[in-house]
This record gives C-alpha cells, sequence and structure tokens, in this order.
C-alpha cells in the first residue's frame, strides 16, 4: 500500500517535477480532448478507420513542409499536412469511384503508399534533422517541458507547444459549439441535412479540415498511430455510458483528464512511453466502460436480456 | 515479360538449397564494405554472388511472393483494413515472446505475434457480437490498443539491464540488415503452407469468399475457411514482420492484389500475377534499398509496388486510363469525320448525284459550320485518303473568288454510303418494327449508324424485306450501290 502511494506521488515530490509534469498533463488533456471532440463525429459517420487513414497520410506532407521550411513551426506543418491529408482523400474517393478497387483495398492502398512515401523522404532527409521515424509512431510527449519559452509584451508567457495546441483545442472546441447542429444532423441523417439545405459536402469536408489539424497538431505528442486511439477511444467508452451525442461530447472532458494523469503515473511507475501509456489508461478505462456501462454493456445488456427472456416464459405460462 | 523474374527464382531457390547443404550462408550486414561506387554495388547485387545478397533478395522476393497471393484473397473478401488491424496487434506478442526468450528466438516471437493477433481478431468479434460498437470503431479500438501495448512492452524490455534488444525496434519499419539464413525458414514454411492450402482448397475458399450463403447452403464450413484464412494471413504477416515492419506490412498484403485486380478477373490468374507483382517489388525494393544507404527496406519496398500499380493503372493496354482515353478520343475522331463524310454523301444526294463532286460552301452551308472549320474537316478527310480537293478557277467575268470542289474517293464513298445506309435502316426499323414516330427517330439513329456491325445491317435489312426507301422518303443505298462507287440509276432516276 505504501509503495502504491509512494509510487503515485513520486512525479509530484518536488516544485520543478510538479511544474514540469502539469505541463505534461495539461498536454495531454488538450490532445485527447481535441482528439476526442472530433473523433465523436467521426466514430458516429462510421469513418474511424478514415481517420486512421489521414493521419498516416498527412507524413509525406509534414515532411516535405518541414524540409522546404527548415521547421516545425506549425503553420507551414499545417498546410502541407492538410494537402496530403486532402491528396489521401481525395485519391481514396477517385479510386473507390473511378476504378474497380473496393473502398478498404482503396483506403488500405492509399494510406499506405503515402506513409511509406513519408518515411522514404524522412530517411533520405535524415541524419541533420530532429525528425525520427520512430517520433512519428509514438511521440514525445515528455519533452512538451523543453520546447521554447514564449515572451508576450516583454512577459515570460508559458510554453511554445502548449500554446499552440491550446490554440487547436480552443479552435476545436469553438468550431464544434458552432457548427454543432450542422455537425449533428449530417452525421445522424445526411437526406434530411441535404433536404434542410445544408451543404453536406462542404460539412464532411470542414471536419476532415478540422481532423487533419487535431492529427497535425497531435502527431508531435503522441505520434500517427496513437492520435488513432485518442480519437476512438474517448468515443466509444462514453457511448456506453450515455446515449445523446451532448452528454458523450462533455464526457471527453473527464476522460481526457483521466487518460493524461493515468498515463503520466504508469510511464512514471513502470518507465512506458507517455503517449502509449496515455492509451493503456484509456484501454483500462474502456473495459469497465464495455462491461458495466448502462448504455449497451455487455453485462446489463445480457441482465436485461435475461429478465425479458423471464418475463416472455412468464407471460407465455 | 516477367518470365526471368520466374528462372532467376528457381536458380535462387537452387542456390538456397545448394548452401545450406554447405551451411556457408552466414549472416552479414549488407552494404556494410566501404565500396561506394554505385555500379559496382550494382553488379554485387544483381549478380548474387554475395551470399548475405543472396539471402535479403530472396527473402524479399519469398516476402513479396507470400503477401501476394495471400493478398488475392484478402482483398477479394475486403479484409484490407483487418490485414492493417492484424498486423498492429501482432506488436504486443513479438514483445511478450521476447520477455519469455529472452533472446529473439523466431519461433517463439512467431507464436507469441500469432497468438496476439487472434486475441485482436477475437476481441473484434466479440466487440462487434455483443456491444452495438461498429466494426470500424472495433478494429481502430483494436489496433491502438494493441498497439500501444506493443510500444509500452518494447519500451520496457528495451530499458530493461539484459541487452540485445535492439532488433526488436526493427520490428516497427523493418530492415534487411540482419535478415540470416534462420530467418527464411518461416517464410519458405509459410509459402508453401500457403500453396498446399491454395491447391488442395481452392475451390471451397473461392465459393466461401464469393457466395458465402451458397457455400452454407451446400455444406461448406464456411466459417472454418474464414479461420484458414486468418490463420494464413497471420502466418504471412508475422513471418514478414522483420522485413516490411508492423505498420506498412499491410501495404503488401492489399498493393499486389489490388493491381492484379486491375489486370484481370480471374481468381487464379490474380493469385499468379499479384504474386509475381509482389516478388518484383521485393526484389527491386530490396535493391534500392540496398543502394540507398539509409533506406528502410519497407517503405521502398511498398512504394515499389505502389508504382507498379500506378503503372498498370494508367498504362495496362486493356484498362489502363491512358489507353481508354485514347480509345476513346479515336473513337470521337472516327464518329466526326464519319459525320463529315455522311454530309457530303447528303449535299450530293440533294443535287441528284449530277457531278461526282460539290463545292465546298455548300456542304459548310449543310453542316451549319463556318468555311474555316469546314476547311479543317475536309482536309482531316483528304489526309485520310477519303476525298481529293480541286480548285476551280470561276468564270473570267465573276469577281467571286475561285471555287473549292470536293469529291469523294472511292474509299470515302463506301464509309459515307454505309453510314446513310445504317441511318436510314435504323429509322425505318424503329417505325415499322418498334412503332416510333417517324419524327422521333433521327436521334437515335444519329448515334446507332457509328457502332452497328455489318451483320445486324443484313439482319435488318432482311426483317424489313430490302426496303427502298426511308420513312421521310429517301433513298436507302443498297449494298450493291456501295459497292459500284455510284447510286443505281433508278433510283437516281426516282428521285
Amino acid at each position: 500500500m505504501l509503495d502504491f502511494a509512494e509510487a503515485l506521488l513520486d512525479p509530484w515530490s518536488t516544485r520543478e517535477q510538479v511544474i514540469w509534469n502539469l505541463q505534461i498533463v495539461f498536454m495531454g488533456m488538450m490532445v485527447s480532448l481535441s482528439c476526442g471532440l472530433v473523433g465523436c463525429f467521426v466514430v458516429v459517420r462510421r469513418m474511424a478507420l478514415l481517420g486512421d487513414a489521414v493521419s498516416h497520410g498527412i507524413l509525406p506532407g509534414i515532411v516535405t513542409a518541414y524540409l522546404i521550411t527548415d521547421s516545425l513551426s506549425i503553420g507551414p506543418v499545417w498546410i502541407g499536412a492538410c494537402l496530403a491529408g486532402l491528396g489521401c482523400g481525395a485519391s481514396i474517393e477517385w479510386l473507390r469511384t473511378k476504378t474497380p478497387l473496393r473502398e478498404d483495398a482503396a483506403m488500405g492502398l492509399t494510406f499506405t503508399s503515402f506513409f511509406a512515401l513519408g518515411i522514404v523522404l524522412l530517411s533520405l532527409e535524415a541524419g541533420a534533422t530532429h525528425l525520427d521515424p520512430a517520433c512519428f509512431l509514438y511521440g514525445e510527449i515528455g519533452l512538451t517541458p523543453l520546447s521554447p519559452k514564449l515572451e508576450l509584451w516583454g512577459l515570460p508567457s508559458g510554453n511554445q507547444a502548449l500554446w499552440n495546441m491550446g490554440v487547436v483545442c480552443l479552435t476545436t472546441m469553438i468550431s464544434v459549439i458552432v457548427f454543432y447542429r450542422f455537425l449533428l444532423v449530417t452525421s445522424f441523417d445526411c437526406s434530411l441535412a441535404r433536404s434542410l439545405g445544408m451543404p453536406v459536402i462542404w460539412i464532411q469536408y470542414g471536419l476532415m479540415l478540422l481532423l487533419a489539424l487535431v492529427v497535425v497538431a497531435s502527431f508531435e505528442s503522441v505520434g500517427v498511430i496513437l492520435v488513432l486511439a485518442m480519437m476512438i477511444l474517448p468515443p466509444v467508452s462514453s457511448a456506453f455510458l450515455f446515449h445523446r451525442l451532448p452528454s458523450i461530447l462533455m464526457c471527453c472532458l473527464p476522460l481526457s483528464i483521466f487518460y493524461s494523469v493515468a498515463g503520466l503515473q504508469l510511464a512514471y511507475s513502470m518507465n512506458f512511453p507517455i503517449s502509449a501509456s496515455m492509451a493503456l489508461a484509456g484501454i483500462v478505462i474502456f473495459l469497465p466502460c464495455c462491461l458495466l456501462g448502462p448504455n449497451g454493456g455487455v453485462l446489463t445488456n445480457s441482465k436485461k436480456l435475461k429478465t425479458r427472456k423471464s418475463s416472455r416464459d412468464l407471460s407465455a405460462n | 515479360m516477367f518470365l526471368p523474374i520466374w528462372k532467376k527464382l528457381k536458380y535462387m531457390l537452387l542456390i538456397l538449397v545448394l548452401s545450406k547443404e554447405a551451411s556457408v550462408l552466414k549472416a552479414a550486414q549488407i552494404s556494410s564494405e566501404s565500396d561506394k561506387d554505385w555500379i559496382n554495388q550494382a553488379i554485387r547485387f544483381w549478380t548474387f554472388t554475395d551470399p548475405s545478397i543472396q539471402i535479403i533478395a530472396l527473402g524479399a522476393i519469398l516476402i513479396g511472393i507470400n503477401c501476394g497471393l495471400m493478398g488475392g484473397y484478402v482483398v477479394s473478401r475486403r479484409l484490407s483494413m483487418f490485414g492493417d488491424t492484424l498486423s498492429h496487434a501482432v506488436l504486443p506478442g513479438i514483445a511478450v515472446g521476447f520477455m519469455f526468450s529472452q533472446s529473439k528466438n523466431e519461433a517463439v516471437l512467431m507464436i507469441g505475434a500469432t497468438l496476439s493477433g487472434f486475441l485482436g481478431v477475437g476481441i473484434i468479434s466479440l466487440l462487434k457480437r455483443h456491444t452495438k460498437m461498429k466494426e470500424d470503431s472495433a478494429m481502430g479500438l483494436v489496433l491502438s490498443g494493441f498497439y500501444a501495448l506493443g510500444i509500452c512492452l518494447i519500451t520496457y524490455l528495451q530499458q530493461s539491464p539484459n541487452g540485445g534488444t535492439s532488433g526488436l525496434e526493427s520490428y516497427l519499419f523493418g530492415s534487411l540488415v540482419g535478415l540470416s539464413d534462420r530467418d527464411l525458414v518461416p517464410l519458405c514454411f509459410c509459402l508453401s503452407l500457403i500453396i498446399i492450402c491454395f491447391i488442395l482448397l481452392n475451390k471451397e475458399l473461392l465459393l466461401s469468399g464469393f457466395d458465402p450463403s451458397f457455400a452454407r447452403s451446400v455444406g461448406l464450413p464456411v466459417d472454418i475457411l474464414q479461420f484458414c484464412i486468418w490463420i494464413l494471413m497471420a502466418f504471412c504477416i508475422v513471418s514478414s514482420l522483420q522485413v516490411i515492419g508492423v505498420v506498412l506490412v499491410s501495404a503488401l498484403l492489399i498493393i499486389p492484389a489490388s493491381t492484379a485486380g486491375l489486370l484481370t478477373y480471374r481468381m487464379s490468374q490474380i493469385l499468379v500475377y499479384s504474386g509475381i507483382l509482389g516478388a518484383l517489388s521485393g526484389i527491386v525494393g530490396c535493391f534500392l534499398s540496398f543502394m540507398g544507404e539509409r533506406l528502410p527496406a519497407g517503405p521502398v519496398i511498398v512504394l515499389c509496388s505502389t508504382l507498379l500499380f500506378l503503372a498498370v493503372l494508367f498504362f495496362s493496354p486493356a484498362r489502363g486510363i491512358l489507353p481508354s482515353w485514347f480509345r476513346t478520343r479515336r473513337r470521337g475522331q472516327r464518329i466526326r469525320f464519319e459525320n463529315t463524310l455522311k454530309a457530303c454523301y447528303q449535299v450530293l444526294e440533294s443535287r441528284s448525284f449530277s457531278s461526282q463532286s460539290f463545292p465546298q460552301t455548300a456542304l459548310a452551308q449543310r453542316r451549319g459550320k463556318s468555311d474555316a472549320e469546314i476547311e479543317k474537316e475536309i482536309g482531316v478527310l483528304i489526309r485520310e485518303g477519303y476525298a481529293t480537293r480541286q480548285e476551280f478557277p470561276t468564270e473570267q467575268k465573276s469577281e467571286l473568288p475561285s471555287e473549292t470542289m470536293v469529291s469523294l474517293t472511292p474509299s470515302g464513298w463506301e464509309i459515307a454510303s454505309r453510314m446513310i445506309r445504317n441511318h436510314r435502316l435504323w429509322e425505318l426499323y424503329l417505325t415499322k418494327e418498334a412503332s416510333y414516330a417517324p419524327d422521333h427517330v433521327h436521334d437515335d439513329a444519329e448515334k446507332i449508324e457509328h457502332v452497328i456491325g455489318e451483320k445486324t445491317v443484313r439482319q435488318i435489312e432482311r426483317i424489313l424485306d430490302n426496303p427502298q426507301r426511308d420513312p421521310h422518303g429517301k433513298p436507302i443505298p443498297s449494298q450493291d450501290d456501295i459497292d459500284r462507287g455510284w447510286l443505281s440509276p433508278p433510283l437516281v432516276a426516282d428521285k
């Protein structure tokens, strides 16, 4: 018991450590919150694997932008990533409609090719860069506190990486709130949205752009594959708890706090990479939700089925 | 075109067998020598004299064939994203296998990887069956969750005191370095397993893949066959992991098979083609990775197969995009000049075939186009040898410029009168046999005249009992007229 408490308190023992770790936790929270908010709509639209495809497909754009501008500042990288993401999406669509390929094959073919292209570009230019292929795979959220300090009007105002992610997170929240009605209707009933005169295609593209923005902002922290975990885990876990979309969206906030704090603790005690342990924390919280969740959890479901069956037996008798 | 590859393969299999007996194959780092001259490097690669190069080339080819063959079924059963999930889900198994064996023991790693892949697949189907989660979220969840677990375990292992874990990192992107002759054994095993399964279960796999409900109704164990495919897929993925890497191994399952799907529709041919394409991209990618200093093998092999896919997509003679674009263009051109020739005929007809030539301005009037456009169209006809043009000076007194007279050559006449004949016969057919109104048939005939075959025309003629006039009262040229090169006198006289 003492060991456990020690392990729990270990990352928070000195003042420097608290500041250092709070930055990481804050970063992780913002990453998983913005991923989760976008992920809710992505999961509802059954595009979860498209999210995976886009997160892989943006790699050549990021690398090209990096090679051209020689910096990882979010502006050019975002433009490059959006271009690559759109190229990826467009070629999936083109292959699906204009060639005999099926959707899954078109998707698998496109994003793996884009990813391979990105890796090859990266390794051709490797050496002088601090872009490391493995970094794309599991990110370096632990290095957040090392990013340059930002000065606003001569005052030290915190961490560059945190500000970037904060802007992205705020953008995501604002766009979800502003366009909530459109996103809701187009996600659940496309034909109703069309009959209401909503620009369904543009909303789709807007969601893709938002997805690209979030993925680009997060890839440095959690890597391209774990972005998928951050996108899928919050909506699927909270969907077992709540029935309505607003509650599911709201639930992303406590979940993201849990992910980042628990991920950090796990990473400290077991020496895991922080991003991967955030995803593990997500899995850990997903399991009880899936089993015991009031809204369609496995055990509650089977209990309900049993009572329904017994009542049917009674009425038959 | 692919024959040399097969020969090479046979040759190399022979080398493998011989050298295995002599046990001279040693694991060696490729491109470790300071030989920077790339021509020498290329020669060194393609002559296959170096045992380490023999191993990596053979390994890449075997992986290409394995994944290509397997991919044929993966793509046709729409399991592409499933393959991606499976390939990510094996990562924790590799780490756990490593923990157990405390070394890079292939057998243990493979067993661990296969088990964890199956665990992932099982979880997907459980989630799909017992909760309201959709397949894509379940796959995404398993993919990222297992992957996170794998990353954690691998990092944990690397930090543990007993070293020798450096090989695990290569499972992410793959490398040809350090591929030893022992690594070829699982590949050969997997290849023979796949081939045996495909030959023995050919009919059953085909049937259960394309029509599961019929397969079930004739008593085939569809679920067991599906399970069979999963096992083969897991073996194939796990045995290729070391060279291609976790992230991209699904690409080799998808891309060669998709390429083969563009070339042919028959399953057996798809399997053969995709095996060959996989082997080709394996060997070329392996070569490029060997030439480049830091190029990781997996992505390069995947890029090679993507390039092959693009080449086939754009240039394959039967269904490629560029050839069919050219065909469409050529057909458009043919229809254009056939229309011009038809207009020539109509001009001649309006002048009751009084002379063999007619002024170009009359054609321009007929088609409602400017003189310059007609000039161009006639130019095309002359270039193709369907018409000739002569300048006739008008009478001296006249102020008008000289008049250009056009006359059709025999071949031009043949096409023109055939088009007219098709057009008018079709109009008559529609009015008589399909009871169209006579003023509704023109547009349809305008389209069909270019594509209707000689045989069909004869048939229509027989059905209509060799008609002389179309619904608008114009004479229909007969085959005799076409052969004779001019319209028969009675018809002209009738006119």
